[in-house]
C-alpha cells in the first residue's frame, strides 16, 4: 500500500447508498468486475464512468455506502482504479468491504474544502488530507485493520494467516 | 459500572472477562447466513485455498433473492450453490420456496438469545429480535469465515431506544420504526448496537420486533437487539432444540445515547423517495397516486402483516389501474395465511400472489417498475432505481397503509378506511 497518494476529486453528497453505487438489479446477473465497473454510480452520476481516471479520489459527505451489503459497490470502483474514498463517515459494512478489497478509505471532513476536479493528497502515515483550502486530519486505522490493507485485502490476509503460500 | 448487551455477548464469545466499546475482538460466530450470493462467496472461498469449510454446522444457506430463477444466469447461480452445499456437507440448506432468509433462519431454529449471527446481507440485524447479536457483512468476509471459522468485530457503542405506551389503532411497528429513522436519520445509529426497550416493545409480538430490528439497518446499526423475554421464549419453543443462555444488558450499562419515544403520539408514517429517512406522517402524503402496491419482504411479510392488509381489503376490491403484489415471507406463513383465509381475502380483493421470496424488492424480477411509475411498499428500502427504473418512485409504509392505498389508488390513511 502506498503511503501517500495524489488524485483528482469527484465530489458527492451525504448518504450515497449502494443501490446508486451499483444497482441491485445487476447483483446476480453481472459477475465480471470489468462489467461491474461499467455500471459504477450509474443512477447517481452517469458522467463518472465515462470520465473517471485511475488514481481519482472520491470525496463525499456522511454515511457513504449505506444500504445493501453488496461488495460490488466496492469492486466496481476498485476496478476503475479509484485511488481512495474520503468521506465524512462510512456505513459500517461498506467500511469493512473496502478494507477487505484493500481500497483505502479515510474518514474526515475534506468534503468541506474541495471542489470537483481539484487535486488532493492523502498522507496515510501522517493522517492528513491536503486540499487547496487547507488540511484535514484523520485517525489512523487500528493495527488489525492495517494488517488486512497491507496484505492487499482479506483473502491474501487469510491465506497468510493460514500459512497458504502458493500462488493464487 | 455495567456493560451493554453487545459488550457482554462479545466478551463471552471472545473468551474475555469483559470488553469495552472500541475494542477489536475475534469471535467464532454461531451462525453464518448466506443466500443467493453463496455462489460468489464459494468462489472467493476457493481462492483462499482450503478445501473444506471450517464448520459446516455454522452455515445457513437460503435461496431467496431471485427465486425461482428468472433466467439461465440465475439458474446457474443456484446450481453452483446446490453443488457447493452438497460438496461441503452443509445440512442447513433451504432451497427456493422455503422463504426469505431472515424469516427462514429463525423459523428453522438457527437464532436464539445470546447467539452471534453474521450474514452476507445487510438486514441480518433482523435476528436481534430474538436477543441475538446479529450483523451484516460482505461476501469476502463470509468467505473468510468459511475458511477460518472466525471474524474480527469492533465492539460497538450502544444506543438505547426506549418506547413507552400503546401504539394507536392501525399504527404498526413499521410506523414506529419509520418515525424513529426519521428522527435519527440514515446515519443515526452508524456502527452502533441498538437496544430496543420499554413497555411498547415488551408488549410487541415477535413479528413486530423483527420489523424494528430489520429496519434498524436503515439507520446504520450494526445490530439491533430486543431483550429476550417470555414472548421470545414462547416463540422459540419447539424451534430451538438446544439450551441457550440469555444475555441482558446491565442496568448500569453505559450508552452513547438514549432516546425516548412516546408510542401514543405516533401517526402512520411514510418514507418518501428516495431515502428511508425522508419520513413524513401519512397526512402529508395522502392523495399521491400509485401504480403498484407491495405487501411482503423481510420487513413485513409475516402473518400479522398479511392479516392487517386482509382486514382492510376483505370483501372489497383494489382500485382500477393498481397492481397489488403479495409475497408471504415463508412457506410456513403462506400455509398459515391460507388456513386462516387471509390469502383468499387478498386474492379476491385483486391481489397477485407471488411465491415466498424477496420478489421485486431488489429490482431483479416479479414486479419491477417502468419510468414514471409509483409503488408503495412494505419493504425497507426506497433508493433510486431499486425496483427497476431510476425514474420510478418508491414510498414505504406499513401493511395497513399499503392495503388502504391499494384500495384507494392513492396513498391513503389506514385509519380512514373501514
Amino acid at each position: 500500500m502506498k503511503t501517500k497518494i495524489t488524485g483528482r476529486v469527484w465530489k458527492y453528497g451525504d448518504d450515497v447508498n449502494t443501490d446508486v453505487i451499483f444497482p441491485g438489479k445487476y447483483t446476480y446477473s453481472i459477475t465480471n468486475p470489468e462489467e461491474m465497473a461499467q455500471h459504477a454510480l450509474e443512477d447517481l452520476d452517469p458522467t463518472f464512468v465515462e470520465q473517471v481516471r485511475p488514481g481519482d479520489i472520491i470525496v463525499a459527505g456522511k454515511n457513504w455506502g449505506c444500504g445493501s451489503s453488496r461488495e460490488q459497490a466496492v469492486v466496481c470502483l476498485k476496478e476503475l482504479g479509484v485511488g481512495a474514498i474520503v468521506a465524512r463517515s462510512f456505513a459500517r459494512i461498506y467500511f469493512r468491504n473496502a478494507i477487505n478489497y484493500a481500497l483505502p478509505i479515510v474518514s474526515c471532513d475534506a468534503v468541506d474544502g474541495v471542489a470537483a476536479g481539484q487535486e488532493i493528497t492523502i498522507d496515510f502515515e501522517r493522517g492528513v488530507v491536503a486540499t487547496s483550502a487547507g488540511t484535514y486530519t484523520f485517525e489512523p486505522m487500528p493495527p488489525e485493520v492495517m494488517g488486512i490493507l497491507e496484505a492487499g485485502g482479506l483473502i491474501p490476509y487469510v491465506r497468510k494467516q493460514l500459512g497458504i503460500v502458493d500462488a493464487l | 459500572m455495567g456493560y451493554t448487551f453487545a459488550e457482554k455477548v462479545l466478551a463471552h464469545k471472545s473468551g474475555l472477562a469483559h470488553v469495552k466499546a472500541g475494542q477489536i475482538v475475534v469471535v467464532k460466530p454461531d451462525k453464518l447466513l448466506t443466500h443467493d450470493n453463496t455462489a460468489a462467496i464459494s468462489q472467493k472461498f476457493k481462492q483462499v485455498g482450503v478445501q473444506k469449510v471450517a464448520d459446516p454446522m455454522m452455515h445457513v444457506v437460503v435461496l431467496d433473492h431471485v427465486v425461482p430463477a428468472a433466467n439461465a444466469t440465475y439458474a446457474t447461480n443456484h446450481k453452483i450453490i446446490r453443488e457447493f452445499v452438497a460438496e461441503q456437507g452443509i445440512p442447513a440448506f433451504y432451497d427456493i420456496g422455503e422463504g426469505i432468509c431472515h424469516q427462514v433462519l429463525p423459523e428453522k431454529g438457527h437464532a436464539w438469545p445470546g447467539a452471534v449471527i453474521v450474514g452476507s446481507d445487510s438486514h441480518t440485524t433482523t435476528h436481534g429480535a430474538f436477543g441475538a447479536f446479529a450483523a451484516g457483512i460482505g461476501r469476502t468476509e463470509a468467505a473468510a469465515i468459511m475458511a477460518t471459522g472466525t471474524i474480527w468485530l469492533r465492539v460497538p457503542e450502544s444506543l438505547k431506544i426506549i418506547v413507552e405506551g400503546k401504539l394507536p389503532d392501525r399504527v404498526a411497528p413499521k410506523d414506529l420504526i419509520l418515525y424513529i429513522i426519521g428522527l435519527l436519520r440514515a446515519d443515526g445509529a452508524d456502527y452502533c448496537s441498538v437496544e430496543f426497550t420499554g413497555s411498547t416493545i415488551r408488549e410487541m409480538s415477535v413479528a413486530g420486533r423483527m420489523v424494528l430490528s430489520n429496519m434498524a439497518a436503515e439507520m446504520g446499526a450494526k445490530n439491533a437487539v430486543v431483550e429476550a423475554d417470555a414472548v421470545t421464549r414462547a416463540w422459540l419453543k419447539g424451534r430451538v432444540q438446544h439450551a441457550y443462555e440469555e444475555v441482558h444488558a446491565d442496568p448500569d450499562a453505559v450508552y452513547a445515547r438514549v432516546v425516548t419515544v412516546d408510542a401514543y403520539d405516533i401517526l402512520p408514517q411514510v418514507a418518501q423517495p428516495h431515502t428511508v429517512d425522508n419520513v413524513a406522517p401519512i397526512t402529508d402524503v395522502a392523495g399521491t397516486k400509485i401504480d403498484q402496491a407491495l405487501i411482503g419482504t423481510c420487513t413485513n411479510g409475516r402473518l400479522e402483516d398479511l392479516a392487517a392488509a386482509a382486514n382492510i381489503l376483505r370483501g372489497k376490491h383494489i382500485a382500477k389501474g393498481v397492481r397489488l403484489l403479495v409475497l408471504p415471507a415463508s412457506r410456513a406463513i403462506l400455509l398459515q395465511a391460507m388456513e386462516q383465509g387471509v390469502i383468499r381475502d387478498l386474492v379476491q380483493a385483486g391481489a397477485t400472489l407471488l411465491n415466498p421470496g424477496c420478489g421485486p424488492c431488489l429490482g431483479a424480477h416479479e414486479g419491477c417498475m417502468a419510468p414514471g411509475e409509483v409503488t408503495i411498499s412494505t419493504a425497507n428500502r426506497n433508493f433510486k432505481g431499486r425496483m427497476g427504473s431510476k425514474e420510478a418512485a418508491i414510498y414505504l409504509g406499513s401493511p395497513a397503509t399499503v392495503a388502504a392505498s391499494a384500495l384507494k389508488g392513492m396513498i391513503a390513511d389506514p385509519r380512514e378506511v373501514a
